[in-house]
């Protein structure tokens, strides 16, 4: 059921549409990365380390160079002159573009072959003969921290940065009150009660369906390069080989086409997208590489990896006087695009919707494996699951119900516009009408008898909850300086967004976005807006995305920013277009321009229906001038780029119901629930398209997903056997509800959808196995819900 | 072999996959390749009538065997019912591995069209989406399901909410 509860809706929102990317993809003819060829192509293929941490002595290419068809072999010496892969956020060691006399991590890049087919290539590079002598691998987060084996001999210490809540950034946020000794005191207090649990937010793969690819084909004549690749950031990958080649922006021709799921994967700079523009470069052919799916567990970012100690205090009756968080979160080998800033994500969202004093240390600490970078929801899943799985911890403690125990220290309604203990401003929220939502919607008195009734007869049921907030689109503009812009790959810019509204002769509209997306549905939803704010009919708009030369500068598609973003941008085009339309229409139809109205493909007079235009009279008039009202500006299109002055707050509250087989450990979940706020909805359809995407990726993490390394730095989940994703036949049909508190960060109220599901899912299942569990005993497991480790916990708690 | 009902030929590599030799040599690439070890179902095609992984399959194997991909389920602007099912019901996001899921779930249909909703979800455990969650994949295909059986299907989500 999909239920609007509360707030309003304007005429923008709420429309139900057949999605326009659809038809090409049902029929097979969505064109990805590797569908599109180029005359004389050719192919690389790499050479990987086998291991987490070893010099290397000696690299022999001499076979691989004799057999038929391979073009060349490139090592660090190379490309060196190329410099390291440029990073947005630069803390740390920056990835060489390949292994650079030491490897760092199993997977790491040392050489790359280039050939006539992809076989080719795949048998030549096992053919390059590379002497390793291995050294000591550090993967433990703890061990890492405390310098027992340094990752980079050159650097002071793993530990990269620590990020500290009163302390996040200074000179923008100096005035920050440092919470923890007020929450030292309070653990002395008679009444206080102390709950505290060390528990892991485990790596994970991104697994995008579409494994990445790149094809790049550098023109000497021209003095440009096309770049397709399977991107999030088409503009940034422009700047970043533009900046790397001695190119300007303009010079770089990239296209996202398809782009078959990012999940924040894709938000990066890969050193292939580099090397393949260096080898068509100097063999002045097109070079194509695309990742094989065990290859990508090393190729491209994972996510996650936190190891945490999460503290409440508070009293007997619920009241929390404190939350704190330390830990250590995972860096991996090198730092990449936002690597050390992800954490600061968590930051943003480290207390939840409560109200309550925090004091939050992570360190960012580098080990001898894989990159980690943004996976959806980075760093704010991490974030919530701590804070809701310890809120828990201490409503059982105090034997009070978790949902009682949340609602008791939310920030009230009317605290909004509500400041967080970082100093960072939340718009708009009302969490106690969306958890009495969920517990209405769920019936939750009769759940809990239900689960009760079921403990009387020996089985093992159990209800989570869990609160969320999440933070979309991120801005002001002065966040491009903590490193939230494009500056490094030579684009300096914040996270602004933009649009170009053009109406065409024949009066269909042209839409063109800088973002670009990986099933998100832009093409249909930017029609929405467009249409409702012009009245030209759906289809005759067609939205363009993903392509630098024609789009205006765009930061891409993650941190859910596109609609919040990037649609307000295109939204004030719009009306940059419907106010010049409208004194055409005033021309034509004898009236004033503030009486025009858009409607139905046309515009007509207020109060006066019939007296009207088409979009295609429009449309002729602004092409030509001679017809229209003096002085009038010809053609009819507009740009425009908005820049938020915040960021957007959504919220929602989830609940799931399961039932663990304490024989084997298994748990199934019997429902789950999910109210979510992300203020108005252009489309209801993808919104919930993208919640039960996102849920069903926490649902993931919680029960089935791990990047698991041995202590020698082996990936010992590397393919789709060893690291299992949900399927159908594991997941529920997820039962949706919404509540709408809108925004005034942007003209249309809109706030973001696409990472919520999976920042508000993953500890409501914990949650719910260890309610579960908790008569026997149990008061945590950590992830991922394998039955053994679920049998394991039973095993352990009964003793 | 055929494929899509027209008559094909080609000489290949031993080595050579299935899904290759339909992407490359007949540039069908509709059929995608996700994982190449038959867990993901995105080169799922249909061989003598049965659902199968052409990435965990040669090319040799399938010497004059009757194939069905993606381009072959439409039938000029007639889509396939569980084609429409995908696009009214939002049963994609990405797309990539939708062609996939797609020849799985005709191949499912064809065997029952009347599946329940827990068979239809055993039934795709070879096909793995990242995007949708499944929810609205299942809600495709019982849509197609009613359609095969020449009945209305039940009214999406969206519309009979408030």
């Amino acid at each position: 059921m999909t239920a609007t509860m509360g707030g309003t809706t304007t005429s923008a929102m709420g429309g139900i549409v057949r999605r326009k990317e659809d038809p090409a993809l049902i029929r097979g003819q969505g064109r990805y990365v590797d569908d599109i060829k180029r005359n004389g192509e050719l192919a690389a293929a790499f050479v990987r380390s086998p291991f987490a941490h070893a010099t290397i002595t000696n690299i022999d290419s001499s076979a691989a160079l004799a057999m038929d068809g391979v073009r060349a072999v490139y090592t660090i010496g190379d490309v060196r002159h190329l410099g390291p892969l440029l990073a947005q956020v630069p803390v740390g060691k920056l990835r060489p573009l390949l292994a650079d006399g030491v490897a760092k991590h199993v997977g790491e890049a040392v050489a790359m072959v280039v050939a006539d087919s992809a076989a080719v290539a795949e048998d030549a590079a096992g053919a390059v003969v590379v002497d390793y002598d291995p050294l000591p691998a550090v993967i433990d987060l703890k061990e890492a921290a405390a310098d027992t084996t340094k990752v980079h001999d050159d650097l002071d210490s793993n530990v990269l940065v620590t990020w500290v809540s009163h302390d996040w950034w200074p000179g923008v946020f100096d005035e920050l009150e440092d919470h923890r000794p007020a929450i030292e005191e309070a653990k002395q207090r008679d009444d206080a009660v102390v709950v505290s649990l060390e528990m892991t937010n485990q790596r994970l793969i991104p697994v995008a369906i579409e494994p990445r690819a790149v094809l790049a084909e550098w023109s000497h004549g021209y003095g440009t390069v096309d770049l397709f690749s399977s991107t999030q950031i088409p503009h940034a990958l422009a700047g970043a080989v533009a900046k790397t080649f001695g190119l300007t922006s303009h010079d770089v021709h990239v296209v996202a086409p398809e782009v078959g799921g990012g999940f924040g994967c894709k938000l990066n700079i890969y050193p292939d997208e580099i090397l393949v523009t260096f080898a068509s470069k100097a063999l002045n052919r097109p070079v194509r590489w695309t990742e094989t799916r065990r290859e990508a567990a090393f190729s491209t970012i994972q996510g996650r990896g936190w190891v945490a100690t999460a503290t409440i205090v508070g009293t007997k009756d619920g009241e929390i006087l404190g939350y704190e968080l330390d830990g250590i979160a995972d860096m991996g080998a090198y730092s990449q695009n936002f690597t050390v800033a992800i954490p600061v994500l968590g930051l943003y969202v480290a207390q939840g919707q409560y109200d309550i004093p925090l004091a939050w240390s992570i360190k960012c600490v580098a080990t001898h494996t894989q990159t980690t970078d943004a996976y959806r929801g980075a760093g704010r899943p991490e974030a919530a699951y701590y804070v809701e799985r310890i809120i828990d911890a201490y409503a059982r403690e105090i034997g009070m119900d978790p949902a009682e125990v949340r609602k008791k220290n939310y920030f009230s309604a009317d605290a909004f516009p509500a400041t967080t203990a970082i100093g960072l401003t939340m718009d708009s929220g009302d969490y106690a009408m969306s958890m009495d939502a969920l517990l209405e919607h769920a019936g939750y008195e009769a759940l809990k008898a239900e689960r009760d009734q079921a403990r009387i007869e020996g089985r093992h049921v159990g209800i989570g909850i869990s609160s969320y907030v999440e933070v979309c689109g991120f801005a002001p503009s002065v966040l491009a300086e903590f490193g939230f812009g494009w500056d490094h790959y030579g684009l300096p810019s914040s996270f602004s967004g933009s649009g170009l509204v053009r109406v065409n002769p024949d009066g269909s509209a042209t839409v063109i976005i800088g973002t670009g997306p990986s099933g998100q549905g832009h093409k249909t939803t930017w029609a929405q807006v467009v249409h409702d704010q012009l009245g030209i009919d759906y289809d005759k708009i067609r939205v363009s995305h993903g392509d630098t030369a024609e789009s205006p500068m765009g930061v891409g598609t993650f941190g859910s920013r596109s609609a919040a973003v990037d649609g307000a941008a295109t939204f004030e085009a719009a009306l940059k277009v419907k106010k010049r339309a409208a004194d055409i229409v005033a021309h034509l139809l004898e009236a004033a321009s503030e009486d025009v109205q858009f409607a139905d493909g046309g515009a007509h007079i207020s109060g006066s229906p019939g007296h009207k235009v088409t979009w295609a009279e429009i449309a002729e008039v602004a092409y030509k001038p001679h017809k229209g009202p003096d002085g009038m500006e010809a053609g009819l299109e507009a740009h425009a780029v908005f820049s938020p002055g915040n960021a957007t707050w959504p919220f929602g509250s989830h609940l799931a119901m399961v039932e663990v087989d304490a024989d084997t450990g298994n748990v199934e979940i019997l429902k789950y629930i999910a109210v979510d706020d992300c203020g108005n909805r252009i489309s209801p359809m993808l919104v919930d398209g993208q919640l039960h995407g996102g849920i069903a990726q926490g649902v993931g993490q919680a029960m089935f997903e791990e990047a698991r390394y041995d202590e020698d730095g082996n990936l010992l989940s590397g393919s789709l056997v060893d690291y299992p994703l949900p399927t159908a036949g594991d997941l529920p049909s997820f039962d949706l509800t919404h509540t709408t508190t809108p925004t005034d960060v942007n003209p249309m109220g809109v706030k973001g959808i696409g990472e919520a599901g999976t920042i508000g899912s993953a500890q409501t299942i914990v949650n719910a196995v260890v309610d579960a569990l908790a008569p026997l005993g149990v008061k945590h497991v950590d992830m991922p819900l394998r039955p053994r480790k679920v049998w394991a916990a039973i095993q352990e708690a009964k003793g | 072999m055929s494929v899509n009902g027209q008559s094909v030929s080609g000489d290949v590599e031993p080595r050579t996959l299935l899904v290759h030799f339909i992407r490359e040599n007949l540039g069908l690439t509709g059929t995608h390749i996700g994982c190449e070890t038959g867990y993901c179902g995105a080169c799922t095609v249909h061989m003598n009538g049965t659902s199968i992984k052409s990435c965990s399959m040669l090319a040799v194997q399938a010497d004059g065997a009757e194939i069905s991909t993606i381009e072959g389920m439409a039938d000029g602007d007639n889509l396939h019912p569980v084609q429409e099912g995908f696009w009214e019901r939002h049963g994609l996001q990405c797309g990539y591995c939708t062609p996939g899921m797609i020849m799985q779930a005709a191949y499912l249909l064809e065997q029952d069209n009347a599946m329940s909703e827990d068979d239809i979800r055993h039934g795709l455990e070879g096909n793995l989406c990242r995007c949708t969650g499944y929810h609205n994949i299942v809600k495709a295909i019982e849509y197609a399901g009613a359609k095969m059986r020449g009945e209305e299907p039940a009214p999406a989500e969206w519309e009979t909410s408030a």
